[in-house]
């Protein structure tokens, strides 16, 4: 069995304790976040930057968990806790991940 | 509930994890702000009161270790209660946070109920804690209750050199008896105000209240350059004061009062007793006992002031004094010089 994008518990859990429309807003903040987050990454890794690399997967990981977006968290995690690396594989891997995530939280928040 | 309607600061560089918090806490009832990175939360902290930060370590500018440093080294945020929340992972952040001081570690994503029960937790110690040093703030003044949030409630005595003074109301019984308890309590309170306004301007601490009866200790905790002089201005102050007040008692037909002052000078063994819980700052020595016998004298040999003379030595003739002999006193061994302090050359 392929696991979910999002786990739709976590999310749920989120939208009852915080409110539907306020974790509808949030993950909209995210999506206009992450980008930036992804973004950073690869301009730390030209700029040689590796607490600047290591701080944004660590958001992207923490944001991820937070939506239950578990394989994105764990992806990130790997990075956060790797190392700086400058191989841009890791980075397109977290933005394919990221899209995915991206269009569930929206099928969620329009459903 | 005290746990409501707390300020709390929230730092965390990450918008996601700083609107959730956030809601979470305004949820709570409580009043939130937000800070993006650490040096913007210091500058926040420093610039408006807050009763509680939530924390996050990863942060660009100043990260939140660097945060609980500068804390640590501000006596103004120093005991501001911190929890961190972040998912850092590792014993060691953990346990680096709690050693700079933070109450409490969370891992992200903060569960919701944790995180209430471990702020009203925080937001209940630091009301104690305030409370505390409200109590320490009454009876001492602020340089010993600054010593005291430095050096904590140690306890276990040192030697030191101080004067130590006793004084209490004559005839106090009497006048008990002849009025209204009210006006018995309302009568100590304005003395005691008057007092420890008298003690306090000179350096001296209240270390204890006894019915009509105060000590107070001049050069500890904290030194004092002249501990003698000053307790001998304190008393010509509280003579003075008192007569002030008396003129006021009169004038509503009320009858004067007069006070006894004994003070004594020498190596006192001086440290916080008590429990953990209940401490309070005492000397024991000598000096002590000789004090309070002068005070006791005051109403035989028919003088306001009585000093030792060790106390009237330290004074260097900058305050006149008079020679009254040798006074053989209960609980010591040979007669002791006994000096009076000339209340009225002073002023």
């Amino acid at each position: 069995m392929i696991e979910p994008v999002i786990d739709i518990a976590v999310y749920n859990e989120l939208a009852d304790t915080a409110g539907a429309e306020f974790a509808a807003e949030l993950a909209g903040t995210f999506m206009e976040e992450a980008p930036g987050m992804l973004a950073e990454m690869r301009a730390a890794q030209a700029a040689g930057s590796a607490d600047a690399f290591r701080r944004a997967a660590h958001s992207l990981k923490t944001n991820g968990i937070t939506f239950g977006a578990n394989r994105l968290g764990a992806m990130a995690r790997d990075v956060e806790l790797g190392g700086f690396v400058t191989d841009a594989a890791p980075v397109d891997a977290l933005e394919a991940e990221y899209r995915k995530v991206a269009a569930a939280l929206k099928e969620i928040i329009g459903g | 509930m005290a746990e409501r309607g707390a300020r709390l600061l929230v730092a965390d560089d990450n918008k996601v994890n700083r609107l959730l918090l956030a809601r979470s806490l305004e949820m709570q009832g409580h009043k939130v702000a937000s800070a993006e990175n650490g040096l913007r939360a210091l500058e926040m902290l420093r610039a408006e009161p807050f009763d509680l930060l939530l924390l996050d370590m990863e942060m660009p500018e100043m990260d939140g270790f660097q945060v609980l440093e500068h804390m640590v080294a501000d006596t103004r945020l120093r005991d501001l209660p911190v929890i961190v929340t972040s998912s850092l992972e590792g014993v060691a952040h953990v346990v680096r946070c709690l050693e700079l001081g933070a109450d409490d570690f969370l891992q992200k994503p903060v569960n919701p109920v944790i995180l209430k029960a471990r702020i009203n937790s925080s937001l209940e110690k630091k009301r104690l804690r305030d409370q505390q040093e409200d109590m320490v703030r009454r009876f001492a003044t602020s340089a010993v209750a600054e010593d005291l949030q430095k050096s904590g409630f140690t306890l276990g005595g040192k030697r030191i050199e101080c004067t130590v003074m006793f004084s209490d109301i004559r005839g106090f019984t009497a006048l008990c008896e002849s009025q209204a308890p009210e006006e018995t309590i309302e009568l100590l309170n304005t003395y005691y105000a008057l007092m420890f306004d008298a003690i306090a301007a000179h350096g001296g601490v209240v270390n204890q209240m006894i019915g009509d009866g105060l000590m107070a200790i001049f050069g500890a905790p904290l030194p004092l350059a002249e501990p003698a002089l000053a307790a001998v201005r304190v008393a010509l102050d509280m003579i003075e004061t008192v007569g002030m007040f008396n003129a006021e008692r009169t004038a509503l037909g009320k009858e004067p009062i007069r006070i006894g002052i004994g003070i004594a000078s020498g190596e006192v063994v001086a440290g916080y007793t008590g429990t953990e819980a209940r401490a309070t700052y005492t000397c024991i020595g000598d000096a002590v006992n000789l004090a309070a016998r002068l005070e006791a004298h005051t109403k035989a040999a028919g003088r306001d002031i009585l000093i030792d003379g060790s106390t009237q030595a330290a004074l260097d003739a900058r305050v006149p004094t008079q020679a009254l002999g040798e006074v053989q006193f209960k609980g010591k061994g040979a007669a002791v010089p006994v000096f009076s302090v000339m209340a009225q050359a002073q002023h």
